[in-house]
């Protein structure tokens, strides 16, 4: 029993029943284990073995196959040109109704309209932007109107970049939602300071206000890249499966064994889940860091 | 004064971009589904349809189980934690920040393998499909819920509010009923109409778990008719649209930082 547990338990309590308060918690922890625990432990299990049930590392090494290895790049490239591309305009967007000087009753309205925009995606999302910019959307259409054909250009929404533009419309909303706090956590003495100091607009920002918010801006921005890794509906809606991103293709796994080989699916979701736990974790470590500046 | 009218200029820029990249897919979406003939003929015939009713209907219910559900396993135990067990925090918070982790096409993926054959055959009957649906959206629930209502907590004094009720003999239920319930429901709320915006638009868990649900129904819709999915993604557009602007009603004034980022 240490000081430092005693401390937030009243003295009056004797030490005896602490660990009886533990069972407090057996239905959370028994929810954690049946639907979260179980289903990921059948996949751990799964992917080490072969089709006869025999353990193997063999689904691993197929998983740097072409195609698997393929799906795996093409997932993360998308996820990181969303999660930069979304990141830096999310920041700009949020600085601007913050700090820029736009007028106050705009942030109230983008921080709710973040909200929701964060929370489109799937099917209505997908639709959305085919009738902005699929072949007679009303953009494509406009830009065909001024001479600019999009479609003969090779450009087209059911494409890898297409898919990145839909994803941006929830990434940014999401790095707004997430920054923001952060933004509000600049004081306006640190800046009077550096000024006074004799310190241009650039120099407060390479040396003071890009140093304190860097960590926080590149955890939202690992945040983001999850967010478009995990993401399956708008993709599965837009594409109709023709762009292999994992999560596409583990859709596809469970609906039918389309990877001929129910270990390898397996592994493909634990090698979706392992990247997502090192980018959260990294998250983690860097919101921990970012919290030093924050009372 | 030059140089902060010229920057202010620059962030009005930003605005407009981010203005119109919003607005025009949701404009475009309005105006197709106004061009079928009669006029609103795609928003009469979506309501219509029974099928659009019926999966409306049936995302709401298991919204609310979901919320029911959530909010049940989540209250007491980051109650607990904060009174009684703070050593256990970080494991709860990170048992709280899995569903982060594990994407909803994994968790599906594993939930179907566990629970579609002896001895819990959920996924063979309506009733069991629909229970292990509601089971799945709690787990993605569970970080925005474990989060609200753990920031709830911790601004107010739970340990006062306890003591004082133990001393006039109130029960365990009848505390978080009665007492820590109504205190912290700005973040009951906005942790309930987050989630229900989540399940109402969720496609992934229930579309394998072949539910009738919203999402499922408008996939299904677009593969069919023109005009009506349009009106459908309007319809549940403005359905998140409401969902959020009523927490950011009830989180005005509130101490309390209300979360509403998204999942996918």
């Amino acid at each position: 029993m240490t000081t430092t547990i005693e401390r937030s338990v009243p003295s009056a309590r004797p030490a005896r029943r602490l660990p009886l308060a533990w069972l407090g918690l057996i239905p959370f922890f028994l929810f954690a284990i049946l639907f979260i625990g179980l289903p990921v432990t059948y996949l751990v299990v799964g992917s080490f073995q072969n089709n006869q049930g025999a353990t193997t590392l063999q689904n691993y090494q197929d998983l740097l196959g072409q195609n698997t290895l393929r799906s795996f790049t093409l997932s993360i490239e998308i996820s990181l040109v969303t999660a930069l591309v979304g990141g830096i305009f999310g920041f700009l967007l949020a600085y601007a109704v913050i700090l820029g000087g736009l007028p106050r009753f705009l942030r109230g309205a983008l921080m709710t309209f973040s909200g929701v925009a964060s929370n489109f995606a799937g099917v209505p999302l997908a639709l959305a932007f085919i009738f902005t910019l699929g072949q007679l959307g009303i953009v494509t259409l406009f830009l065909k109107g001024v001479g600019i054909d999009p479609y003969a250009e090779g450009f087209t929404i059911y494409s890898k970049i297409g898919l990145e533009l839909v994803y941006l419309y929830f990434q940014f909303p999401l790095m707004v939602l997430i920054i923001a706090p952060a933004i509000d956590g600049l004081r306006p003495e640190w800046r009077e300071a550096a000024e006074n100091m004799g310190a241009s607009s650039f120099e407060y920002w390479r040396r003071v206000a890009l140093p304190i918010l860097f960590p926080t801006i590149l955890g939202s921005m690992i945040l983001l890249f999850g967010n478009a890794f995990g993401a399956q509906a708008t993709a599965y809606q837009l594409t109709s499966g023709t762009l292999p991103i994992v999560p596409v293709i583990i859709g596809a796994q469970i609906s039918g064994d389309v990877l001929h080989n129910p270990g390898l699916g397996y592994a493909m979701a634990m090698g979706m889940v392992i990247i997502m736990g090192i980018s959260i974790g990294i998250y983690t470590l860097l919101q921990r860091r970012a919290e030093r500046w924050r009372r | 004064m030059r140089r902060r009218r010229r920057s202010s200029i620059a962030w009005w820029l930003v605005f407009l971009v981010a203005f119109l990249y919003f607005f025009v897919p949701l404009y475009a979406t309005l105006d197709f589904s106004l061009k079928a003939k009669p006029a609103f003929a795609a928003y009469t015939h979506t309501f219509a349809d029974a099928k659009f009713v019926g999966s409306l209907l049936y995302s709401l219910v298991v919204g609310l189980l979901t919320i029911v559900a959530s909010l049940g396993l989540v209250v007491p135990t980051a109650y607990w934690v904060q009174l009684r067990v703070p050593r256990a925090r970080s494991i709860v918070e990170f048992v709280t920040l899995l569903p982060f982790v594990i994407p909803p096409v994994v968790l599906v993926f594993g939930l179907i393998r566990v629970y579609s054959r002896p001895p819990v055959p959920f996924t063979h009957t309506d009733l069991g499909s629909t229970a292990l649906l509601v089971f799945g959206y709690v787990v993605l629930s569970l970080p925005y819920m474990y989060r609200s209502v753990d920031a709830g907590l911790r601004a107010i004094d739970i340990r006062s509010l306890t003591e004082a009720a133990q001393s006039m003999g109130a029960s365990w239920p009848l505390i978080l009923w009665r007492i820590i319930l109504p205190n912290i429901r700005v973040a009951l709320i906005s942790g309930a109409f987050l989630t229900l915006a989540i399940v109402l638009g969720e496609f992934t868990i229930a579309s394998f778990l072949a539910r009738p649900a919203f999402g499922p129904y408008l996939n299904l819709l677009s593969n069919q008719k023109a005009y009506e999915p349009a009106a459908a993604s309007i319809i549940s557009f403005a359905l998140t649209w409401l969902a959020m602007i009523v927490i950011a009603l009830v989180g005005r004034g509130s101490r309390t930082r209300v979360q509403v980022g998204g999942a996918h």
